[in-house]
């Protein structure tokens, strides 16, 4: 359990480091930051409690926010997308779920991918939707949603993949 | 649980977006701008051949300038002093939303204040928004809510300077008279009106205008001198005058 934690911690620091002097300068292809942080959210460990687990996502969201002088909408998205979590592992992992028996460095890439891909959209569309703030800009939130969530996904399946083989 | 996280970080947003009433924390505070300060560092050393061309240039026109002044002119320049300019260095740039911030790292130690005035060697960059020990956060003018009195350098008609959220290189001046003759080319200024920036202060070149749906106001697409994708050195101007220029006109904004 405590290596468990200090795994925990070790990559919780790492994703914000990441993210805050690695990924918010990348502008990939002009202006698109991927938003990596939030691989802490989607894997991260089943069994845990579920309050502490929205809590920690809170504190990770609006460290990012402080960073980024975006008020709190990281901490929005990623509080919502940990409250959903849920539904979607069961939605994408099926009976592993029920069995509280996920191994997310064990799962196949398709199921992985599916997963990935609607919880990263979910968040980086009320991410997008805070930041810009503005219902005549809908455009702007979509493409910006969709060009990020991409280059998001990417980099969090890549990383994954690289990651999963040492853990074992 | 969710819900009461929820909306505090939702609170947080539409805080944020509120111009007049943000206290929301920010990245002028000292952890964050500690860490960006000791990572951009080590970028600076990709820089440094730009910078020093861009110095070069700069010292060039204001050498220029100087010999083509009288010494008689050049001292009672020096005796007038109204305005001190700090040297700072860009710890955080944005400017890919609509409200967008920079980071530097000189604050209220080295006597900086909310509403000073930001340049760079080739025109203004923005005004300070938020302070602390050693840091300062600048509201770009890539920024929907930035306001900045402006006017056109040949005929003085004035308007103020906003952005729509369009492009990061194109602002737009408002509000300026329909008399006034428009030429595309042109060069926009700093007005003066305003204590935060000196007069004649360079900011672009007129690309485009038009009129407003109201017909009577032009509404001038600005393109900047300045590159605000690339910022590293800038300059804060703090007018000596100001606390005596407010006083006078307390109504002021």
């Amino acid at each position: 359990m405590n290596s468990l934690l200090f795994s925990n911690i070790i990559r919780f620091t790492a994703l914000v480091l990441l993210q805050v002097l690695i990924c918010n300068q990348m502008n990939f292809l002009g202006s698109i930051n991927p938003y990596i942080y939030i691989l802490f959210i989607l894997i991260y460990p089943v069994k845990n409690n579920s309050l502490s687990f929205i809590f920690i996502s809170f504190v990770l969201g609006i460290l990012i926010d402080v960073f980024m002088d975006t008020g709190g909408a990281h901490a929005a998205a990623s509080v919502t997308v940990a409250y959903m979590r849920p539904v979607f592992l069961k939605f994408s992992f099926g009976a592993a779920y029920e069995y509280q028996a996920i191994k997310f460095n064990e799962a196949d890439l398709l199921t992985r991918f599916i997963y990935f891909t609607l919880l990263i959209l979910i968040h980086h569309f009320i991410l997008f939707i805070l930041i810009i703030f503005d219902n005549s800009k809908a455009g702007m939130v979509v493409s910006n949603a969709l060009s990020t969530g991409l280059f998001t996904l990417f980099l969090a399946l890549t990383l994954t993949t690289l990651f999963s083989r040492k853990e074992k | 649980m969710f819900l009461i996280l929820f909306l505090i970080s939702f609170a947080l947003t539409t805080q944020a977006h509120d111009y007049n009433k943000t206290k929301v924390i920010n990245s002028a505070y000292q952890i964050s701008g500690s860490i960006h300060g000791a990572f951009s560092k080590i970028g600076d050393y990709f820089y440094l051949r730009e910078e020093n061309n861009l110095l070069l240039e700069e010292n060039n026109r204001l050498k220029s300038s100087v010999f083509n002044t009288k010494t008689e002119q050049i001292e009672s320049i020096n005796i007038q002093q109204k305005f001190r300019l700090t040297p700072a260095l860009v710890n955080k740039n944005s400017y890919r939303f609509l409200e967008n911030y920079i980071t530097i790292d000189k604050g209220e130690k080295d006597s900086i204040k909310e509403d000073f005035g930001v340049v760079t060697a080739k025109g203004i960059v923005g005004v300070i928004d938020k302070t602390s020990q050693k840091y300062a956060r600048i509201l770009s003018i890539l920024n929907t809510k930035s306001k900045i009195n402006a006017k056109l350098k040949k005929s003085n008609h004035f308007g103020t300077l906003g952005w729509d959220g369009e492009h990061h290189n194109i602002v737009q001046l408002n509000d300026v008279q329909d008399l006034a003759e428009i030429t595309e080319g042109d060069t926009i200024v700093t007005s003066g009106f305003s204590y935060t920036f000196p007069e004649n202060i360079p900011i672009g070149v007129v690309k485009s205008y038009l009129l407003n749906d109201t017909k009577d106001l032009y509404v001038i697409n600005v393109e900047l001198f300045n590159d605000m994708t690339n910022l590293r050195h800038v300059h804060v101007i703090e007018n000596l005058d100001f606390n005596t220029l407010n006083s006078l006109n307390p109504s002021n904004e």
